[in-house]
């Protein structure tokens, strides 16, 4: 049998209230929140945090292979995969490739691996960004999602495809030039007459293939670049309404390349054996995956649902979010600017950079960074620890200052000095639990450097 | 095997000390050309006379840095210890006449900080690393440290903030009474406490002051010390500590003391013969880069038990006119701090103090005990390096 063997999403801590939006500009916005990635996270972090927790409730099943798809690349020409290859691991042989540019690839790369026997990790991470008070930046969010396929040959695979269906067509609806940051729409009139027949055709061929009718389907989902055509379409498929899958519009918002895995990943969250999930996703054509969850997932435990982080989150205040993504430029201390990374430099240190591995020597001794001497690794990226001492500063660059700075003694024994995020300075205190992150410290000369932060625990 | 030290086989003959501050006007060249010349002054001497030299400096390099200006050709070696740089020129240039190598040379120390327009220190540059380094600012560090103190000895942190302003506070009534120290006003314990903030609950008074300055020393072996001078000051104990860094990765390190500066002062006490420094010492420049710094090097060096070094600061212990006059010149709070200078900036106020030059405004007490100390760190709390030299007017 082949399937889903795993399947996580990783939703930024920091959430946008819609409504300030229209109290800043009086004009855009809307209700509810949206998901923030923080200054320090990328298309790239956010995919290691969602491939971690895909793998912590795998079953040991390690994948081969990593897709990862993004419209919002943190590289071009280099890819962007080897990063959560390093940071998962991963055996040398196993491949890294990027799907990248359009919102369709996240569903492409998810329909490509789907057939596999062996197991493949397809990651989907977006950054969606739009001009201030635009309805691209206020129902836009930012999450990523992993989902771990195979055989039952590996793990247990929790949900079967049972059928596949699309149809593809070229016209003009949404789209953006490479570097350029907002997207544009064609009106929308046109792109509904598309997206209509395209989505039914679609989804019709997917049920006769998995010889089912639409009474059968226990979860829809249906999403896409396109949210009036989801909305005129979704109750045309004769699926009753209550069967229809929450988007988390108020709460996560459109997570572009990463949607469809990552309302795929809610269902399956929460799902009982023998329920069929259908998603569909229209997006220059139209996707439709059909699954049907098995006994298996009734002992799969989702290492952190969506729901749990949707819960744990804090708010980022609009002119925050505006000088994150660059929209607007803030004063910062008249420090230097860190310069690039070396690369041979970091090349030596790979694993303790990207996977925060440290070393152990023969008398037992956990050293973290690691000594060269040491023969075992020691991974301890999963490794909690809490705060013995912290502090606040207020002069070193920061993308977003001022830095606060803890000084953690880890759960094994040893002790890390790292940057804390995503938390309220004014609520950390002495004996705070805290996990690591991955995150961008910075970036000098385009070059990103990834490295290692702490955060408090949230939850499982 | 064993360090020996070289108690009383080289003296101090003539020093030289710019003002130290925000200098525009003046680049390295001639704030070397001013200390240098101040130095060969104090003791009737010429470039030419001599034997050989070492440079500290931390942000600049090479030899040139100083032959160039002095227009000479004679060996110049330059040296780099983090902040310690200024008193690693002075310990190579003493083991050198130590040695027999040279009858007569300078250590000579200068910083031009205030050129790269940032705040506080940045030098910029530096080897390529890996990226996994930690960024943070120098104050964050050293702010760690007042309240893991607190936290250890019941010092709450309205109490801790008192002890530090009062530190500051000490070190600018004493710049305020020297003319080449960078700020030369007293400062009103409010003011201090009131400050906005740095890094955790350091505020700019906290942190000592950035400046451009130079200093420089002229060194003999000790038996030819009254061919130049009546009042040679003699080198008692010198050691230097460079630290494994261990600090911010071992869980036993409390933030609440130095480990390398401990190692260094035990050093040189034993090499100096001082069991008591408290009673002996008639002075101590320390290196007050943060004021929990001179907090905590109070109790590494001895001047107080563990745990008390607190309650001494705000009896006065380390004031001018106390027991134990700590940093008499106002430190590098006050007299401000040119990496490369500092260390024998620290020398130049012994030197003054202990010969009977200080100005009547600013004279300690105990001039008489006749032994001063010079405590210099560079590095942050956990990853340190650690300097300390005594120096006494008496050849044992």
């Amino acid at each position: 049998m082949q399937g889903i063997l795993s399947a996580a999403a990783y939703v930024p801590y920091w959430r946008l209230d819609r409504g300030q939006i229209k109290e800043t500009f009086g004009a855009g916005g809307g209700k509810g929140q949206r998901a923030v990635a923080s200054y320090d996270e990328d298309t790239t972090t956010m995919g290691v945090e969602a491939a971690r927790l895909a793998l912590k409730s795998a079953g040991g099943a390690r994948p081969q292979g990593i897709g990862f798809a993004t419209a919002n690349p943190a590289y071009l020409d280099k890819t962007n995969a080897t990063a959560i290859h390093a940071a998962l691991r991963l055996d040398r042989e196993a491949v890294a490739y990027d799907f990248g540019g359009a919102v369709r690839s996240g569903m492409g790369a998810l329909v490509a691996a789907i057939g596999s026997t062996v197991p493949l990790l397809v990651v989907s991470s977006d950054l969606r960004d739009g001009m201030p008070t635009s309805a691209d930046e206020s129902a836009g969010g930012d999450g990523a999602a992993a989902i771990l396929v195979g055989s039952d040959d590996v793990a247990p695979v929790i949900a079967e495809t049972i059928g596949f269906a699309a149809t593809t067509e070229e016209f003009i609806d949404h789209w953006r030039l490479p570097g350029e940051k907002r997207s544009k729409s064609w009106e929308e009139r046109f792109g509904e007459t598309k997206y209509l027949p395209l989505g039914e055709e679609a989804f019709n061929a997917a049920l006769k293939q998995a010889e089912l009718s639409a009474g059968d389907i226990d979860h829809l989902i249906v999403t896409g670049t396109h949210p009036r055509a989801v909305r005129a379409l979704t109750p045309r498929l004769g699926v009753d309404k209550e069967k229809i899958v929450d988007a988390l519009d108020s709460t996560v918002g459109w997570t572009g390349t990463a949607h469809p895995a990552l309302l795929l990943t809610s269902v399956l969250e929460t799902a009982k054996p023998g329920e069929v999930i259908a998603v569909l996703s229209l997006a220059d054509g139209a996707d439709c995956l059909i699954f049907r969850t098995t006994d298996a997932i009734k002992a799969w435990k989702p290492a952190r649902t969506i729901a749990t982080q949707i819960g744990a989150s804090g708010p980022v205040t609009y002119g925050k979010y505006l000088s994150w993504r660059k929209w607007v430029e803030v004063e910062g201390p008249r420090r230097p600017e860190p310069s690039r990374i070396s690369a041979a430099a970091a090349g030596r240190v790979t694993d303790w950079k990207y996977g925060f591995v440290a070393s152990k020597d023969e008398a037992g001794e956990i050293h973290a960074p690691p000594h060269k001497a040491d023969a075992e690794a020691v991974p301890m990226s999963d490794v909690e620890g809490t705060i013995s001492t912290f502090t606040i500063d207020r002069i070193a660059f920061s993308p977003s200052p001022p830095i606060t700075y803890a000084v953690v003694d880890m759960d094994n024994g040893t002790r890390s000095a790292l940057e804390l995020c995503d938390l309220d300075a004014s609520k950390i205190a002495m004996g705070d639990r805290v996990e690591l992150t991955f995150r961008k410290l910075g970036t000098g000369d385009s070059i990103h450097n990834y490295f290692w932060k702490a955060r408090p625990l949230r939850g499982g | 095997m064993g360090s020996h030290g070289i108690k009383d086989q080289v003296a101090i003959v003539g020093m030289g000390c710019t003002k130290f501050g925000e200098q525009w006007d003046k680049g390295t060249d001639e704030l070397l050309l001013t200390s240098t010349q101040e130095a060969f002054d104090s003791v009737g001497l010429t470039k030419d006379d001599i034997d050989a030299y070492w440079l500290g400096t931390a942000m600049g390099s090479g030899g040139q840095t100083l032959s160039r200006p002095l227009e000479m050709r004679k060996p110049v070696t330059r040296v780099e210890n983090y902040c310690c740089t200024g008193s690693e020129a002075m310990r190579n240039a003493m083991y050198a006449v130590a040695s027999g190598a040279y009858d007569v040379a300078m250590a000579v120390g200068v910083e031009k900080v205030k050129d790269p327009g940032y705040q506080g220190l940045a030098s910029g540059g530096g080897p390529s690393t890996d990226g996994t380094n930690r960024t943070l600012a120098a104050a964050a560090m050293y702010a760690m440290c007042a309240p893991a103190y607190g936290k250890k000895y019941g010092v709450s942190d309205e109490q801790m903030r008192e002890v530090l302003a009062r530190i500051a506070w000490k070190n600018h009534q004493n710049g305020a009474r020297n003319e080449r120290a960078q700020f030369r006003k007293e400062v009103t314990m409010d003011t201090i406490c009131n400050a906005p903030l740095m890094a955790g609950t350091l505020g700019v008074y906290d942190c000592s002051g950035v400046a451009d300055g130079s200093a420089a020393a002229i060194v003999v072996r000790a038996e030819d010390a009254h061919k130049y001078t009546d009042t040679p000051l003699y080198i008692k104990g010198l050691q230097f500590i460079s630290g494994d860094a261990t600090g911010n990765t071992d869980p036993s390190y409390d933030y609440t003391h130095f480990p390398e500066i401990e190692q260094a002062g035990r050093d040189a006490y034993e090499q100096a013969g001082v069991t008591d420094p408290r009673s002996q010492l008639a002075m101590a420049e320390v290196h007050d880069c943060f004021t929990p710094a001179e907090l905590l090097i109070y109790e590494d060096l001895g001047f107080a038990e563990r745990g008390t070094a607190w309650k001494e600061v705000l009896n006065g212990t380390f004031d001018l006119e106390g027991d134990l006059p700590v940093n008499p010149d106002g430190g590098l709070k006050s007299f401000g701090h040119p990496v490369g200078a500092s260390g024998l900036r620290m020398f130049f106020e012994n030197w003054l103090q202990l010969t009977g030059q200080a100005p009547e405004e600013r004279r300690i007490k105990h001039a008489d005990r006749g032994l001063g100390l010079v405590h210099n760190l560079g590095g942050y709390p956990g990853e340190m390096v650690s300097f300390v030299g005594i120096v006494g007017t008496e050849k044992g």
